[in-house]
C-alpha cells in the first residue's frame, strides 16, 4: 500500500544487510555492507541510476513572494556537477516542506508588528524521480520590504545517497546551522541598518509634513480645515504610527536574544561596513518617486516617503547578498564551500575516516608525529568540552532520553531556544486543523486576503501526496499538542515517520494542506524498513509508535499529529494542481528518518564534536599565523587542488584568507594530495635503489635536501618524500618545497625536507657552497645526477616500509601502508619515551653508563631495533618529549640535533 | 652552455681549499650534537659576556645588549641605551663587603658613553657621558671595587660612577688593551708601547694613578695583551713579536721575533713557503693554561711553552681565515673561532701519546660530496729536533655561522655560545645531556600532573 518506489530502496537495504552478518572477519565498526548487485555495468556507487547529477552539491533556494521557489546558488557552482538536475523543480520541492512558522505580523493583543526569531527547521527529503535525497535546512531572513518582513530561504545538501544523508544528519544539521546562523546574524545587522534608515526617512517625512501643515495654516487662517489639510494630518498620523512601529521593530531586532552556544563561531567581530549605497538604493525603491535632490553624502540622507507605497510587484526584491551583511555573506559562502568539500565522497569513506580519526584521537600524545592536521582537532575538543562529550557517551545507554536531555544533546537547540521558539510561535494545534485562520491571516500582511483558506482546505483534502517528510528536529522536541496526549505521555525523541504533510504554495502565503489526524497502524513492511533506516531500534518499545505516520501540520511545526496512512498514499489532487503551477506535483516521495543522537552512528558522529571542531580550527589558525606559510598545503594545495577545486564556487584561497573568524581553512591533506604523495613515494622507492637511506635520513631527523634544476621535478620528489617526514608539533610538516637562495643554519633547524635549486642563478655558487658547508646537517639527494649523499642505513625497518618490489600499486594504498608502519613506529617511540627506567636512574647514584646500557638494551632487545632504527626511535622520542613539554607549558626553543657520522655517496 | 656547465658541476666544486685541515664528518669526541639558533640582533654581534651561571649578555654593533638565559635560550632583558656600537662590555660583580646586592654590567659604546646596567632588573643604573673619545676597554678591579675605562685616557671610577682618578690623554694613540697586574698595577697597550700604571688611594674620594713604567720593546703595534698567570703576562704585536713579561718587575722574560720561523722552517711544505710572510705574522690573540701560551698568528696556532721557551706544537692552517678569539676550557681543550665562520676544538697531546694511538680511521675523512680525496692528516710534523714535542689535535669543529665568528663563551653546564657577524648567536649543547634533561623534565611534569602514579605503581 505504500507503493512509493522509493520504498524499494529500503527493502533493498534490508537485503544487503544480511551478508553483513556472515562476514565476521572484520571488527564490527569496520564492516561495510557488501555490494549485492551483480550487474556488470553498475558501480556500487551508482545505485540510483535515475540521478541526474554526478556529485553531491549544496543548493540555496528562496521562496520568492513574487516568483515562487527559485534556486539561487549552488556549491560547487559548476553546471557539470548538477548535470540535468532540475533545480527549479527541486527548489519547489524543498521549499514546500518548510515547517517553520515564519509568523510575523500583528499578533492578537499586540498593536505593533512583531518579529519572531524563528528556529530553523531541518528536514530530510527524498525524491525518487530525480534520484535525489536532500538534507534541507530552512531559515528565514528579515527584509523590511518583504511580506511580513520575512524571506524564507533554504539550504539543501543534495545527494544521490540517502544513507549518506541519514548517517550524517546530525553533522549536516550542525554544519548547516552554523551557516544559517551566520547568514541570520548578517541579516539582522543589515535589517537593523535598514530600519535605521527607514526611521530617518520617516522622521524626515514627518518634518516635511509638519512644515507643510504649518505653511497651510499660515496661508489660510480662516479657521477651518480644507480637505487637503485633513489629508495631510492623516498622512502625518500615519507616518507617526509608522515611526513607532519601526522603532519597535528596531528594538526587537536589536534585542535579539544572542543565545549563542558555547563554542560560538561568528562572535564578536562585526565589521563596520554598512552598505549605504545599497541600502539607500533599496530605500529608494520604497516608493519614493521624487527625484533625489540632496547631494550624496557619506552619511545617510533621509528621504521623503509617500504615504502610499507602490505595489509590491513593482519593487525589486533584495538579493540574498543584499539581505545579508557582506562580511557575513562571504563567510557563509566560505562555510558552505567547506561543508561541500567535507562531505564529498562515499558515506562509507566518511564513516571510515571518522573511525580512523577517533582511534587516532586516542593517541593524543604521539599522533602529531605523522598524522595530518585533521586528526588533531578531536583532541582539542576533548580538552575543551569534556562535559559535552560526557553526555554524548552516555547517550547510547539511554535510548529514551527526556526531551530536555535530547535538547542538551543538540547544542543547536538549547532549552532557551526551545522556549523562545515556543513563545514566539503562538500557534495552537487543534483537532480542527484549520481553525487558526486568524493566525495565518495575521501573517504580516494585514491587507492580505484570506482566500487562500479556501484553497487550503481543499488542498488538504487531497493531501496524500507523496512528498515525504522526515522529521524536523523541532518537531521531536516541541511536542505540545494538546490533542495528542499520548505524545505528551511518551515524549520520545525517537524519529518519527511522517508522511504526507505538505503545503501548497500560493502566491500570497504559505499554508498547509493536510488532512487526517487519526492514528494509524503502520504496515509491517514499512516499519521494517523504517527501523532499518534508523539503525535498529529493536530495544525500543516505542518503536512502533514512533514509526507512526504522522501528519505534520506545517503551521504548527512543533506538533506531531497522527495521520491516517491512507491519506498519505498518493492521491491525485486535481484541486491542487488546478490551483496554479505552483503546486507540488504529485510524485513519489520517500519518507526517511534521520538518526537520533542515541544511535550508534550519531554517537560516533556527534554533532558536538563537529561543531566544536569547526570552531577550533580558525582560532588555531589565528593563533599561529606565522606557521601558515609552513603548510605544505598552502604551498601545494594551490597546485594540487587546482584542477579539482576550480569547480567550486570560491577558490580555496579565499577560504584561507586572513580573516580571523573565517571558516576552517583547509589545512588537512586532501585525499587527492595523499594519493598524489603516495603515488610519488611509490615511484620514488621503485626508481631509486637508495630510497632506504633517504627515508632513514628523514625519519632520524636529518634534513634532506633535494637538489635539482627543475622546480617541478624537485617538488615532485619533495611530495614523494613528504609522507616520511615527522611533524615537529601541531603545525604543518617542516617541509620547504622550493628554495632558490643559499641555505642557512636556520633552515636546517626549521625544515627537514628542502627542495633546493641548483645553481642557475648568479648566486648559484653560493647555494652549493653553503650546502657543502652545512653538509653535516643534511643529506643531499641530487635529482639531476640521481645521487644521494647520506649516512648508511643498515636497519631492517625500512625494507618493510619501502619495498621496491612492493605489490602495492595505488598511491592511496601505499600512503595508508606508510601510515600504518609509521604509526607502529610512533607507538614504539611513545613506549620508549615514557618508560621511566630507561631514562632515569632506578637506584640512587646509578651511573650514567648503566642507564645508557639499559636504554640500549631496551631498544635493541625489547623493541628489537637495530642501531639505525634505534636512532629513528630516539629522534621521534625527542620530538615527543619536546612536544609534550611544550604542550604542558614549558617553553622550549626549537633545536637542531645532529650526529657526526660519515656519509656515503649512493649512485644509481 | 653556461647553465649546463654550472648545472653539471659537482656540488662541492667552487670554494673548497684542500690545504686546510679538516676534521671530517665523524667526530667522535665532539660532544656538541645539538644547537639552537638565537636570532634577536640586527647587526654584528661582537661580544659575549657571562653574567652568571645561567645567563650571558651579547653586545651588538647597533648598540643593543641582550641578556639571555643559556638554558632555555630565552631573552631575559633587552637593554637599549647606546646609540652606536658597543666597544666593550664587562660584568662588575656585586661586592658583598660593600653591601651591594646586584651585579652591574658595564657597557661602553662608540657614542662615548658608558652605562651601568642592573643585571637583575635590566635597568640602566648609571650613565657616564663626558668622555672625549670612545672608551675602548673596560676593566674591573674587583679587589679595589673600582673600574677603569681606557680610551684616549685612562680613568678610574668608583662603583657609583664617580671619577676617582684620571691620566692625561695619550699623545700616541688610545688604549687598545688593558689588563690587571699584581700590586694594584694595570698594564695598558697604547700603540707600540706598554704603559704600566699604579693605583693608589689618596683619600676616600680621591685616588692617584701614576705611570710607573713605559715599555717600548715592541717594534709594532701591540695587538694582544694577556695575563698568563700570577707572575707573567704576554703581549703580541702586529709584526709577530711575542714577549713574555714578568708581572712584578715588568722585565722581558722571553722575546720571540717570529713564531713561524722559530718552528721548523725546514719542514714547511712548499705551498706554505709561498705565503706572504708579512701578512701572516700578526698575532691575533693569545690564550694560556698557565704552562703554555697558545698564540694565534693569523690563521695558525702555536703552542709556546713558558718553561722551555720554545714552541712545542703548532698548527699552520688551523683555520681558513684569521682567528678572532681563543680560549682554553677547563677540560684542557682549546677552542678557537675564526673569521671563516667556524669554531674548532683542539686538544694538545704529547708526541708519545700521539704515537701510541694512531690516527683513527675515518677521523680525517674527506669533506665534500663523496669525492674521495687525499687523507689530510699530514699536518703532523716529525720535527722533534725543532722542539716540537706535542701536537695540536683537532677534536671537532662547529659549523653554523655563515660569517665571522666574533667570540664564544663556555658554560660548564650548558656548552658553548658563539656569536657572529651574521647577527646570530648559537647555543651548542651536548645532545645526550639535553636529551637526558628533557626526559627528566618530562617525568617531573608527569609527576606534577599525577600521571606518573600509574607508572610507578606498575613497577
Amino acid at each position: 500500500m505504500i507503493g512509493s518506489p522509493d520504498l524499494v530502496a529500503f527493502t533493498r537495504d534490508e537485503e544487503y544487510d544480511s551478508p553483513l552478518q556472515s562476514c565476521p572477519g572484520l571488527p564490527e565498526e569496520y564492516s561495510v555492507p557488501l555490494f549485492p548487485y551483480s550487474e556488470a555495468e553498475s558501480s556500487p556507487w551508482s545505485r540510483l541510476s535515475g540521478a541526474k547529477f554526478s556529485r553531491d552539491f549544496i543548493l540555496i533556494s528562496e521562496f520568492s513572494e513574487q516568483v515562487g521557489p527559485q534556486p539561487l546558488l549552488t556549491f560547487p557552482d559548476d553546471p557539470r556537477v548538477r548535470g540535468a538536475f532540475d533545480l527549479n523543480y527541486f527548489s519547489l520541492r524543498i521549499m514546500s516542506v518548510d515547517y517553520q512558522a515564519s509568523f510575523v505580523g500583528h499578533p492578537p493583543g499586540s498593536s505593533y508588528p512583531k518579529l519572531n526569531f524563528v528556529e530553523d527547521s531541518k528536514v530530510v527529503l527524498g525524491d525518487s524521480k530525480e534520484g535525489a535525497f536532500a538534507y534541507v535546512h530552512h531559515l528565514t531572513l528579515y527584509d523590511l520590504e518583504a511580506r511580513g518582513f520575512v524571506r524564507p530561504f533554504c539550504m539543501a545538501y543534495i545527494s544521490t545517497d540517502e544513507d549518506k544523508i541519514m548517517a550524517q544528519f546530525l553533522e549536516l544539521s550542525g554544519d548547516f546551522s552554523k551557516a544559517s546562523e551566520c547568514l541570520k546574524t548578517g541579516n539582522r545587522k543589515a535589517f537593523a541598518n535598514e530600519l535605521e534608515k527607514k526611521l530617518k526617512d520617516l522622521d524626515y517625512t514627518r518634518t516635511v509634513l509638519l512644515n507643510e501643515m504649518e505653511d497651510q495654516q499660515k496661508t489660510d487662517d480662516k479657521g477651518f480645515y480644507t480637505t487637503q489639510a485633513i489629508e495631510k494630518a492623516n498622512e502625518l498620523a500615519n507616518v507617526e504610527k509608522s515611526i513607532i512601529e519601526h522603532q519597535d521593530l528596531l528594538k526587537q531586532i536589536q534585542s535579539y536574544p544572542y543565545r549563542h552556544l558555547k563554542g560560538d563561531d561568528y562572535q564578536p567581530y562585526v565589521p563596520e561596513t554598512p552598505q549605504d549605497e545599497a541600502d539607500s538604493e533599496t530605500a529608494n525603491q520604497d516608493g519614493n518617486d521624487e527625484t533625489e535632490v540632496y547631494p550624496p553624502r557619506s552619511s545617510y540622507t533621509p528621504k521623503f516617503i509617500k504615504a502610499k507605497s507602490s505595489k509590491c510587484f513593482d519593487k525589486k526584491l533584495k538579493t540574498l547578498e543584499e539581505l545579508v551583511d557582506v562580511y557575513f555573506f562571504t563567510q557563509t559562502i566560505d562555510l558552505l564551500t567547506a561543508i561541500e568539500k567535507r562531505y564529498r565522497g562515499d558515506v562509507s569513506y566518511l564513516i571510515m575516516r571518522h573511525l580512523d580519526r577517533t582511534l587516532l584521537g586516542q593517541q593524543a600524545i604521539a599522533n602529531f608525529l605523522f598524522e595530518d592536521v585533521s586528526t588533531w582537532a578531536p583532541k582539542m575538543i576533548d580538552r575543551q568540552y569534556p562535559g559535552n562529550l560526557g553526555t554524548q557517551q552516555n547517550v547510547p545507554s539511554s535510548k529514551f532520553v527526556e526531551d530536555s536531555e535530547g535538547a542538551n544533546l543538540k547544542p543547536s537547540l538549547s532549552m532557551e531556544s526551545y522556549k523562545s521558539s515556543v513563545e514566539s510561535v503562538p500557534i495552537k494545534i487543534e483537532q480542527e486543523m484549520f481553525n487558526d485562520d486568524q493566525d495565518v491571516a495575521g501573517l504580516g500582511d494585514p491587507s492580505g486576503n484570506s482566500e487562500f483558506l479556501e484553497a487550503e482546505t481543499k488542498g488538504s483534502l487531497s493531501s496524500g501526496e507523496s512528498i515525504e517528510v522526515l522529521r524536523t528536529e523541532k518537531s521531536t522536541l516541541l511536542i505540545h499538542s494538546e490533542s495528542q496526549p499520548c505524545l505528551r505521555l511518551h515524549p520520545s525523541p525517537q524519529p518519527r515517520r511522517k508522511v504526507g504533510s505538505r503545503r501548497t504554495i500560493s502566491e500570497d502565503s504559505i499554508e498547509v494542506l493536510s488532512t487526517c489526524t487519526s492514528e494509524t497502524v503502520i504496515p509491517e513492511d514499512f516499519r521494517a524498513t523504517f527501523q532499518l533506516a534508523i539503525n535498529e531500534e529493536e530495544t525500543s518499545p516505542e518503536g512502533e509508535e514512533s514509526a507512526n505516520n504522522i501528519q505534520d501540520d506545517p503551521i504548527a511545526n512543533e506538533g506531531d499529529v497522527m495521520v491516517d496512512p491512507a491519506c498519505c498514499i498518493r492521491v491525485e489532487s486535481p484541486h491542487l494542481e488546478d490551483l496554479g503551477g505552483d503546486v507540488v506535483p504529485g510524485d513519489g516521495v520517500v519518507v526517511s528518518v534521520p538518526p537520533q543522537p542515541g544511535e550508534h552512528v550519531s554517537q560516533t558522529f556527534g554533532q558536538v564534536k563537529l561543531s566544536v571542531e569547526q570552531v577550533d580550527n580558525p582560532t588555531e589558525e589565528a593563533s599561529s599565523p606565522p606557521e601558515s606559510h609552513y603548510l605544505l598545503s598552502s604551498m601545494d594545495a594551490e597546485k594540487l587542488t587546482l584542477d579539482e577545486d576550480s569547480t567550486s564556487f570560491r577558490s580555496s584561497a579565499s577560504t584561507c584568507s586572513d580573516r580571523t573568524p573565517s571558516p576552517p581553512p583547509v589545512t588537512t591533506l586532501t585525499e587527492r594530495q595523499k594519493r598524489r604523495a603516495g603515488q610519488n613515494a611509490l615511484m620514488f622507492i621503485r626508481q631509486y635503489p637508495f630510497s632506504h637511506p633517504a627515508i632513514y635520513s628523514l625519519l632520524s631527523g636529518r634534513t634532506l635536501v633535494v637538489l635539482g634544476e627543475e622546480e617541478a621535478f624537485v617538488k615532485k620528489l619533495v611530495t614523494a618524500l613528504s609522507v616520511f617526514v615527522p611533524n615537529n608539533g601541531h603545525v604543518a610538516k617542516p617541509i620547504k618545497p622550493w628554495v632558490t637562495s643559499p641555505l642557512h643554519i636556520m633552515d636546517f633547524q626549521k625544515w627537514k625536507l628542502i627542495g633546493l635549486q641548483r645553481g642557475v642563478t648568479p648566486s648559484g655558487c653560493n647555494t652549493l657552497h653553503s650546502l657543502s658547508r652545512y653538509s653535516r646537517y643534511a643529506s643531499i639527494l641530487d635529482a639531476d645526477n640521481k645521487t644521494l649523499r647520506c649516512p648508511v642505513y643498515r636497519g631492517n625497518l625500512l625494507p618493510r616500509l619501502a619495498d621496491h618490489r612492493t605489490q602495492i600499486r595505488k598511491g592511496s594504498t601505499y600512503y595508508m601502508h606508510v601510515q600504518s608502519v609509521l604509526t607502529q613506529l610512533s607507538a614504539k617511540a611513545f613506549l620508549f619515551t615514557f618508560c621511566h627506567h630507561v631514562h632515569l636512574p632506578i637506584r640512587e647514584k646509578e651511573s650514567e653508563e648503566s642507564i645508557t646500557q639499559r636504554r640500549t638494551a631496551f631498544l635493541q632487545q625489547l623493541l628489537g631495533l637495530s642501531q639505525e632504527d634505534s636512532k629513528i626511535i630516539e629522534y621521534l622520542s625527542e620530538l615527543l618529549k619536546m612536544h609534550y613539554l611544550r604542550e604542558s607549558g614549558t617553553p622550549l626553543l626549537p633545536v637542531l640535533r645532529f650526529d657526526y657520522i660519515p656519509s656515503v655517496l649512493y649512485k644509481i | 652552455m653556461f647553465r649546463w656547465l654550472l648545472g653539471s658541476r659537482e656540488p662541492q666544486a667552487g670554494a673548497e681549499k684542500t690545504s686546510i685541515l679538516n676534521p671530517g664528518e665523524e667526530q667522535t669526541q665532539n660532544p656538541y650534537t645539538e644547537l639552537t639558533v638565537l636570532k634577536a640582533h640586527n647587526d654584528i654581534v661582537r661580544f659575549l659576556v657571562q653574567v652568571d651561571d645561567n645567563r650571558f649578555a651579547s653586545a651588538c654593533d647597533d648598540g643593543s645588549v641582550i641578556v639571555w638565559d643559556v638554558q632555555t635560550g630565552e631573552v631575559v632583558f633587552e637593554l637599549h641605551g647606546h646609540t652606536q656600537k658597543i666597544t666593550a662590555i664587562v660584568v662588575f660583580p656585586n661586592n658583598e663587603a660593600n653591601g651591594e646586592r646586584t651585579d652591574l654590567m658595564l657597557t661602553a659604546s662608540s657614542d662615548k658613553t658608558v652605562i651601568a646596567w642592573d643585571c637583575e632588573r635590566g635597568q640602566e643604573v648609571h650613565k657616564a657621558s663626558d668622555f672625549l673619545s670612545t672608551v675602548k676597554k673596560l676593566l674591573v678591579l674587583q679587589g679595589l671595587d673600582v673600574w677603569l675605562s681606557g680610551g684616549g685616557e685612562l680613568r678610574v671610577w668608583s662603583r657609583d660612577f664617580k671619577v676617582l682618578a684620571e691620566t692625561v690623554s695619550f699623545s700616541d694613540g688610545v688604549i687598545t688593551s688593558l689588563i690587571e697586574l699584581p700590586k694594584n698595577c694595570v698594564a695598558a697597550a697604547v700603540g707600540k708601547d706598554l704603559h704600566i700604571f699604579k693605583l693608589g688611594a689618596v683619600g676616600s674620594e680621591k685616588w692617584d694613578i701614576a705611570e710607573v713604567k713605559r715599555l717600548s720593546t715592541h717594534q709594532d703595534i701591540i695587538r694582544t695583551l694577556a695575563n698568563v698567570n700570577e707572575l707573567t703576562f704576554v703581549s703580541g704585536s702586529h709584526a709577530g713579536e711575542l714577549i713574555v713579561w714578568d708581572a712584578l718587575d715588568w722585565s722581558v722574560q722571553a722575546y720571540e721575533k717570529n713564531l713561524s720561523q722559530t718552528s721548523s722552517p725546514q719542514d714547511v711544505s712548499p705551498e706554505n713557503k709561498l705565503m706572504p710572510l708579512q701578512e701572516e705574522v700578526s698575532i691575533q690573540c693569545t690564550a694560556s693554561d698557565g704552562e703554555c701560551v697558545f698564540v694565534a698568528v693569523c690563521r695558525s696556532l702555536y703552542v709556546y711553552n713558558l718553561q722551555t721557551k720554545r714552541v712545542i706544537a703548532y698548527q699552520r692552517h688551523a683555520h681558513d681565515s684569521d682567528i678572532q678569539h681563543m680560549a682554553t676550557l677547563p677540560n684542557r681543550q682549546l677552542v678557537s673561532c675564526s673569521e671563516d665562520g667556524s669554531v674548532r676544538i683542539w686538544e694538545l697531546r704529547s708526541k708519545a701519546q700521539f704515537h701510541a694511538e694512531s690516527v683513527p680511521a675515518g677521523f680525517f675523512s674527506m669533506w665534500g660530496f663523496g669525492k674521495s680525496g687525499k687523507q689530510s692528516n699530514n699536518t703532523v710534523k716529525r720535527a722533534v729536533d725543532t722542539g716540537i714535542i706535542a701536537s695540536l689535535e683537532l677534536i671537532g669543529d662547529l659549523i653554523g655561522h655563515s660569517s665571522s665568528v666574533q667570540m664564544f663563551l663556555y658554560f660548564q653546564d650548558h656548552g658553548l655560545v658563539t656569536c657572529s657577524a651574521d647577527h646570530l648567536i648559537i647555543l651548542w649543547k651536548e645532545g645526550k645531556r639535553e636529551s637526558r634533561l628533557r626526559s627528566l623534565m618530562l617525568f617531573q611534569k608527569l609527576e606534577q600532573d599525577g600521571d606518573l602514579q600509574a607508572w610507578l605503581s606498575l613497577h
